[in-house]
């Protein structure tokens, strides 16, 4: 019970302290503002940083996984040390047959394709697209998650005989003004027709890592495109999960390393890469980011943090005599003391507001920009948490020493204060 | 008895010097009594004042206030005894210029917890005995010297306090509205309040029915002054 009282006489003194503040606050507000100047501008900063970084992490992490988290690329690469520092990049292409009996010496590697790239340009009557024809072979629909609609894919006669028959999109059909129901029909590719043989799903990719999303897309068995463009080629493979996707890694690395002959030092001359060590580096960028901003953040604190400090001194000073009389008519040094915490840790709220209003409108504009891709950007629930957390913190550090002096005053002394 | 000063000795040290601002003062103050404390500056009648008021610890000897020991008291029961039987009017009112009347008049209450509803009632029937029922959302700014000190009055009442300290309460005022004070003080102590009042003034003293006087940290003459009537002293009084 007295315990029970003892807090209610608490909790009446802290609601009296903070509309005490307030008033005070309320009653000097040009002052208030100024003071708070390096609160609103560090918690403005802070959560339109962080707001930013939110957007494109959510936009970068959605073309991630629009790649697909468990695929690992595979390409030709020169090393920068070793005996192929020198060798022509003819000699270090990967070639088809480097791949031959990849699945059953890869147990963690579910899929593998084959990819070669060419661009043309495809006229049909009057109509002209420029086109990325890729050269696929069946896997590619599991790898890429983008099966065939309508009509059929690519058949083992097709890739192994390299027939010329493609797959195409709804929107390269539409502007080459072809049939709905294309299926059957001819396109020339590369001075020769070739057979559409269904319509493949659209790619989902955008953004920052959308390569190729300006052209349209005709797929075509890879040995069909070899044909008339064996110089480049990589592969693209899929991990059984992608937890899995670095022991994949391991065994291509470990695979390919075999099929070159390379000795133990040597280094590779060719690069596996997963996505799912693109999401972990960047997310580690992410977080140092943020880390730096945060330092950053802390540092205007620490600046807006002795603003308060100093006017709060001054309200003290000012004040001498109020302090002496509510000591005379009965307040302990403990409710003193609140009175003039609270009153720190209020101005550094009301700045930490002001700055969440800021970097609000900080993140709309952001946002709008096209250009920037951050339409996704917000200011995440505990950033604002933080912000009034670290604002509170400011007050009650900065707030202390001044809440302390006026506690302490003598109230015969304070009360003779000139 | 209400109030035991014993053998009280009040040591300041300024820089190596020790200077006895109290040095043995003994006095018993019982309950309705209406005492003037005089004396010329530097005689220890504002030390003891503070000493009374619990605003100071003596350095030395005991202080009863209704049979607690208050001498030995902290901070924090010093400021409860403040709160709660000590009412202070001083010189210069010490009111806060930001609030109202009513709410100068309820801070005290602020203090030993007293809600919201029961503050402003208070505040009312406290500025209605000092005569100042209208004025309650007046702003200090906005009332004359006396209304302002008939408000810090109101204020030393609000808690029903044992002893009414005044440090020189008309020192700042003229004479026609120190007269209205000083009546409405003879009104208090009528009404049972026990007073003690700082003054060097003869004159302010006459209203009280005891005076002390005091000389180099020592009580040097303690008379009482019997009165016939309740009327404000006429200019007789003297008798031990």
């Amino acid at each position: 019970m007295i315990v029970f009282r003892a807090m209610l006489g608490f909790v009446r003194l802290l609601v009296r302290s903070v509309f005490l503040a307030l008033g005070q606050i309320w009653a000097r507000k040009g002052r208030s503002i100024l003071t708070t100047i390096g609160i609103v501008i560090g918690v403005a900063s802070v959560t339109a940083v962080i707001a930013a970084l939110t957007g494109l992490r959510a936009n970068v992490l959605a073309d991630f996984a629009s790649l697909g988290v468990n695929k690992i690329y595979l390409h030709s690469n020169k090393p920068d040390r070793g005996p192929y520092r020198h060798a022509r990049w003819d000699d270090l292409m990967l070639k088809p047959d480097e791949f031959d009996g990849v699945l059953e010496q890869c147990p963690s590697v579910s899929h593998l394709t084959r990819i070669a790239e060419n661009s043309t340009v495809v006229r049909v009557g009057q109509q002209e697209l420029d086109v990325r024809v890729i050269g696929i072979e069946p896997a590619w629909h599991k790898i890429e998650n983008r099966s065939v609609k309508t009509g059929r894919e690519f058949s083992l006669i097709d890739t192994t005989s390299a027939r010329p028959v493609c797959l195409i999109t709804e929107s390269a059909r539409d502007k080459l003004h072809l049939d709905r129901d294309c299926v059957g029909q001819r396109i020339r590719l590369f001075g020769r027709a070739h057979r559409i043989v269904g319509m493949v799903e659209p790619s989902t990719k955008f953004g920052v890592f959308g390569i190729g999303q300006r052209s349209e897309e005709i797929l075509v068995p890879f040995r069909t495109l070899r044909k008339v463009q064996d110089q480049w080629m990589y592969a693209i493979a899929a991990s059984k999960s992608p937890e899995a996707s670095e022991e994949a890694r391991a065994e291509l690395l470990h695979f390919l390393r075999n099929q070159r002959k390379l000795k133990p030092g040597e280094p590779d001359t060719f690069a596996a890469e997963a996505i799912q060590r693109f999401i972990d580096q960047f997310e580690e960028m992410a977080a140092m980011i943020t880390l730096i901003a945060g330092g950053i953040v802390g540092i205007s604190l620490l600046v807006g943090g002795v603003g308060i400090m100093n006017i709060m001194l001054v309200s003290v000073s000012e004040r001498t005599r109020e302090i002496g009389l509510r000591k005379a008519v009965g307040a302990r040094a403990s409710a003193i003391l609140l009175q003039f915490l609270v009153e720190a840790i209020m101005l550094c709220l009301i700045g930490g507001l002001i700055g969440l209003l800021f970097g609000q409108l900080a993140t709309s504009g952001v946002a709008a920009i096209p250009q920037a891709k951050l339409e996704r950007a917000y200011i995440p629930t505990w950033a604002v948490g933080l912000s009034f957390g670290f604002s509170a913190l400011v007050g009650v550090v900065f707030g202390m020493f001044p809440a302390i002096k006026a506690a302490r005053l003598d109230p015969i002394e304070a009360l003779r204060h000139e | 008895m209400m109030i035991e000063l014993e053998d009280i000795a009040k040591v300041y040290k300024v820089g190596v010097e020790k200077i006895r601002a109290l040095d043995g003062v003994s006095l018993s103050i019982d309950e309705n009594e209406y005492l003037a404390v005089m004396g010329p500056s530097g005689s220890g009648k504002s030390t003891l004042m503070n000493i009374l008021g619990c605003l100071d610890r003596p350095t030395s000897g005991t202080y009863q206030l209704d049979g607690q020991l208050v001498s030995r008291m902290g901070g924090g029961g010093l400021a409860r005894v403040r709160n709660r039987r000590i009412g202070f009017v001083f010189q210069s009112f010490e009111l806060l210029p930001r609030l109202s009347a009513a709410k100068n008049v309820a801070l005290p209450l602020i203090y030993s917890g007293i809600g919201w509803l029961g503050r402003r009632r208070r505040a009312r029937d406290v500025l209605g005995r000092v005569g100042l029922g209208g004025r309650m959302r007046h702003r200090p700014s906005q009332l004359s010297g006396g209304e302002k000190q008939r408000v810090a009055i109101a204020r030393a009442l609000i808690s029903d306090p044992r002893i009414l300290l005044a440090d020189e309460p008309t020192g700042n005022l003229d004479s026609k509205t120190s007269a209205e004070i000083l009546a409405l003080f003879d009104e208090l102590h009528r009404g049972g309040q026990t007073i003690v009042m700082v003054t060097h003034e003869e004159e302010v003293a006459r209203h009280a029915r005891r005076v002390l006087r005091m000389r180099d940290g020592r009580i040097s003459s303690d008379e009482r002054v019997e009165k016939a009537g309740d009327q404000p002293a006429p200019a007789e009084g003297g008798e031990a």
